[in-house]
């Protein structure tokens, strides 16, 4: 049998114009053998979810610096319900308060990483956590 | 209900993930492939090729937006390379095409070249056949950026475009084979830049080297300026010019009997390779063969012959 590789999705939703975080990631998931698909700045939620829908993804990837993550990530969890897409495991990294990680969590986003995680800590939560689509 | 049947309802979750099964070469696939044959051939398919950073994207972005228009319903399929070192790609070309993620009428998909060399993956032709089979109009392929060489997107659209832009070489570049033989429509891209008229007219000089046939097609260069949408009403116009030339010449039943040749003949090769290697290599023979090749007794020529002696093809 063929094997899976694993898929993520990396933007970053809202208005923060700051993707250097991101792109390190991206960086550092495909030189763990990782496809990423990697959708840039100024992402809607919506625009977020549909894009992991068309290409399958196991893991949308959002990095937000703006403040605004109480809101965006709950938002992208809601759509992606809604699609029939919460399998697909949400997770997050940027600057973003400890008191805020529960709530997030409670809402469905499976990790928050703030400044200071090494590449090396996401992937391998990444390889515990996300197992390909059957 | 398989995922085939889904497809054909309509359901982009199950189309998404029967691409991942192809793309991971699952053996599922195949037998729902074979469901959506039937449904395949009726969309419209151009093929986006030229050097990185030529502006591809960017342009693929504009033509399904002029496509939008027209409301046809629109696919991608944009390539980028996968690494070489750790299997790991980063598929960057939605970037550019943002704007029509949450349109309905359009359906992108970014596809890794998992090793492949041609400027596709090996499974871009089978998504092409699922997108089809969904129904859409029109299908953008965007090959990975390409040098001279990466020329398996002839084989694969309708209509070949080939973009350039300004500055990468002289008019021997352009005489040389590969990407340039192939293009039916040429873009000069970035034609604000320095030089644009310049490679415009080394591009229509080689093309008129070539003097076509009464009745043949003859390629036209077409100014662009993506990231602003100039040319690109005109660039559809050819598109659609160069569709209805294949549709009213007959080279059209022509290029499908090639293209239907080539996918036989790959998917024969790949299944008899994978059927006789896995044979000998169970048998124990595949062993002996690297064995006798150490001390040199025996050569690669003499073993295959033996190898497809063993077996009757009929």
């Amino acid at each position: 049998m063929a094997e899976r590789r694993i898929r993520v999705l990396v933007g970053k939703p809202g208005l923060d114009g700051h993707d250097r975080g991101a792109k390190i990631i991206a960086r550092a998931l495909r030189d763990a053998g990782f496809e990423v698909i990697y959708t840039g700045l100024h992402q809607t939620p919506e625009q977020i979810v549909s894009a992991a829908i068309q290409e399958d993804v196991d893991c949308v990837a959002l990095s937000i610096l703006s403040g605004a993550h109480n809101t965006l990530l709950p938002a992208v969890r809601e759509i992606m319900k809604e699609k029939g897409a919460s399998d697909i495991v949400l997770m997050a990294g940027g600057v973003i308060p400890e008191d805020d990680i529960p709530g997030l969590k409670a809402a469905g986003i499976a990790e928050v990483f703030t400044p200071g995680t090494s590449t090396e800590t996401i992937v391998a939560w990444m390889r515990d956590n996300v197992t390909p689509h059957a | 209900m398989s995922l085939a049947e889904r497809v054909l309802d309509g359901e982009i979750r199950a189309a998404a993930r029967l691409m991942r099964d192809i793309d991971d070469r699952f053996k599922s696939a195949v037998d729902e492939l074979k469901i959506l044959y039937p449904h395949t051939g009726k969309a419209y398919i151009i093929g986006i090729t030229g050097p990185p950073g030529a502006g591809k994207s960017t342009l693929v972005d504009q033509v399904v937006a002029a496509y939008r228009k027209k409301d046809l319903l629109v696919g991608v399929v944009a390539i980028d390379p996968t690494s070489p070192f750790s299997g790991g790609a980063i598929l960057g070309d939605r970037i550019r095409m943002n704007r029509h993620a949450d349109d309905p009428g359009v359906f992108i998909r970014s596809l890794a070249t998992r090793g492949a060399l041609g400027g596709l993956s090996r499974s871009t032709m089978d998504v092409l056949n699922v997108m089809d089979a969904m129904g859409l109009d029109v299908i953008v392929v965007e090959t990975v950026g390409v040098g001279q060489d990466e020329v398996d997107i002839v084989s694969t659209a309708h209509t070949t475009v080939v973009v350039m832009v300004p500055g990468l070489g002289d008019d021997i570049q352009a005489i040389k084979a590969g990407i340039l033989e192939i293009g039916d429509v040429f873009v000069v891209n970035k034609a604000d830049r320095d030089g644009a008229d310049r490679t415009a007219r080394e591009l229509t000089a080689m093309l008129e080297m070539k003097h076509p046939e009464a009745g043949d097609w003859m390629p036209h260069v077409i100014k662009t300026e993506a990231a602003k949408g100039l040319g690109i009403d005109e660039l559809v116009d050819e598109f659609e010019a160069h569709h209805s030339y294949l549709k009213e010449s007959g080279a059209l039943q022509r290029l499908i009997q090639e293209r239907n040749a080539k996918i036989f003949a790959d998917t024969l090769r790949e299944e008899l390779f994978e059927s006789v290697f896995s044979g000998i290599k169970e048998s124990g023979k595949y062993q002996q063969i690297l064995d006798g090749m150490r001390d040199r007794s025996t050569d690669p020529y003499s073993a295959v012959e033996e190898v497809m002696a063993a077996r009757s093809f009929s």
